[in-house]
């Protein structure tokens, strides 16, 4: 079991759900966050004064995967996300330790799908 | 004009006429915007609020230096159609000069700056109105250059046409007592053009509004503001301005009730929205007729509106698919249109006698043997809707051979408080 977290561009939040469900992929958490890499955020202006290093509004995905589907989901996540520009995010896959459904108390792969 | 000894200047009037004026005003902003603002997503909400703030800005300049002038003077280029600059920059207006024109009151009359004052809030609001079909894709420079450019080509002359002294149908008789045909149809017919000629947004998901309580507050001040765009339209304060506002009310609270009541028994739930909506479908209804019709009158207007602006935004827009995204067209456009009819259908002569517009018979529509009536708010409708759409779709055109009307799909998504404007309206860490 994988977990498998992205940190994506907030505007290509719908293009990376429509490439997960064509994998058949639709139990994901996102989440709105902040951050910035090394484009060191965005210069904005209130009232003539600069605001730099802003940091940027970006999406995180997380999604618990079993191993099989660990490729299929990195391949739909970079195929969603990317623009080829300075930005786009990262994705991070973790070891996952433990998987409970709290429903019916299944663990491991069967609670996962 | 007014050259009768007995046309003077009356206090009273020119209070409610000033405080009416305000009242449009603050239907613009803030609170056209709130109600829109609302609606759209958190990433365009600025972009939405600065588009009412812009048209006060721009509309008032052109309404003082040439607008009013070619609006309303009784001298005209087109006979009939537009005026010409006798006015321009106010000229030979002051303070103590009488409003040439009346409605209701023909010797008590409100100064002729506070007529201007007053007419020049309904000239920032419709194009104003015209921003809710344009909502999230439009770049900024282009939504100036067009509400710059409509204002001059469509909002003018039909405004000359509808209520100037020598307008085609001013002198036909037009009962339009607050702009069903200048304002509403108009604005409407408008938005559907600027929803086909811009297309839809993209990754359209539904789309849900990003703040409601937004929208039910904006919706609240405009039904506020409504007092004054409907009972002021009497240039005057007397009992025709206050069965003009309670008529607006009333409209308003039949449409809502209406839309919230089709909620419940088809989407199962009554929604805040759906009452929001309604009320704003009523008191757009009620617009032509505030002056005209009697409470039944105001009330079967208000549950037309629920009932059939319920099936344009729910069920027509869907089926033909087009992204009239605040629903700018469903709401104004239809409504206004069932107002000018349903004023030439219901309109009360016992409302108008012996009112100064009416004299001493009172306007009959249809249904109290007015045989005439109809067939003008018809045309006038017609003529409306007609230049509203091709003028603005011509607009549109230019605007995007010059300037180019869509920002890029990277913009789109990104948001246009940042790409258009570079601030953002939320932040969530300090």
């Amino acid at each position: 079991m994988k977990m498998i977290v992205a940190i994506i561009q907030p505007f290509r939040l719908d293009e990376v759900k429509d490439a997960l469900y064509a994998i058949d992929v639709h139990l994901i958490t996102v989440s709105e966050v902040l951050g910035h890499g090394r484009q060191r955020g965005v210069t904005e202006h209130y009232r003539g004064t600069k605001e730099t290093g802003n940091l940027l509004r970006k999406i995180r995905i997380e999604i618990a995967v079993n191993e099989e589907f660990v490729e299929p989901c990195l391949e739909a996540i970079q195929k969603g996300a990317r623009t080829g520009e300075l930005g786009d995010g990262k994705i991070f896959v973790y070891d996952l330790a433990e998987c409970v459904r709290i429903r019916t108390g299944e663990r491991g792969t069967e609670a996962i799908g | 004009m007014t050259s009768d000894l007995s046309v003077h200047i009356s206090g009273a009037n020119t209070v409610w006429v000033l405080l009416s004026a305000a009242l449009v005003m603050f239907m613009t902003v803030p609170a056209l915007g709130m109600f829109y603002g609302g609606l759209v997503k958190k990433k365009n909400v600025l972009n939405i609020m600065m588009q009412s703030f812009t048209s006060l800005g721009v509309v008032s300049v052109i309404w003082v230096t040439f607008g009013y002038s070619l609006a309303f003077s009784p001298s005209e280029l087109v006979p009939g159609i537009l005026g010409d600059f006798r006015w321009a920059m106010l000229s030979g207006i002051g303070p103590s000069d009488v409003s040439p024109y009346f409605v209701s009151d023909a010797t008590g009359r409100v100064p002729h700056i506070a007529f201007i004052a007053f007419q020049c809030m309904f000239a920032v609001i419709t194009p104003a109105v015209i921003s809710g079909a344009m909502a999230e894709r439009m770049k900024f420079p282009a939504y100036v250059l067009f509400i710059s450019l409509w204002t001059v080509v469509v909002y003018i002359p039909l405004t000359h046409m509808m209520w100037s002294a020598n307008g085609l149908f001013a002198r036909q008789g037009l009962a339009d007592f607050a702009g069903g045909t200048v304002v509403e149809i108009n604005s409407g017919f408008s938005a559907l053009a600027c929803a086909l000629a811009l297309g839809r947004r993209r990754n359209l998901r539904g789309a849900p509004p990003h703040d409601l309580t937004y929208t039910l507050a904006g919706a609240a001040m405009l039904w506020f503001g409504w007092f004054g765009f409907n009972a002021g339209s009497g240039l005057a304060a007397d009992g025709l301005a206050a069965q003009a506002f309670l008529n607006t009310n009333m409209a308003g609270a039949a449409a809502a009730l209406v839309w919230a009541a089709l909620d419940w028994i088809i989407q199962k739930k009554p929604t805040i929205l759906g009452f929001a909506t309604g009320g704003v479908a009523g008191l757009v209804v009620i617009t032509p007729a505030a002056g005209y019709v009697n409470l039944a009158g105001a009330m079967a207007l208000g549950a037309a509106a629920g009932l059939v602006c319920y099936a344009m935004v729910v069920f027509v827009k869907n089926a033909l698919h087009y992204d009239d995204s605040l629903d700018a067209f469903g709401v104004h456009g239809i409504a206004g249109l069932l107002g000018i009819l349903g004023t030439g259908l219901l309109a009360d002569p016992a409302i108008t006698r012996g009112f100064a517009m009416a004299g001493g018979t009172g306007i009959a529509g249809l249904a109290f043997g007015g045989a005439k009536l109809f067939g003008v708010q018809a045309l006038a409708a017609l003529v409306t809707i007609f230049a509203a759409f091709c003028g603005s779709s011509a607009i549109l055109w230019v605007v995007d051979r010059l300037i180019g009307l869509r920002v890029s799909e990277k913009d789109e998504a990104i948001g246009l408080d940042a790409t258009q404007h570079n601030e953002r309206a939320y932040t969530v860490i300090e």
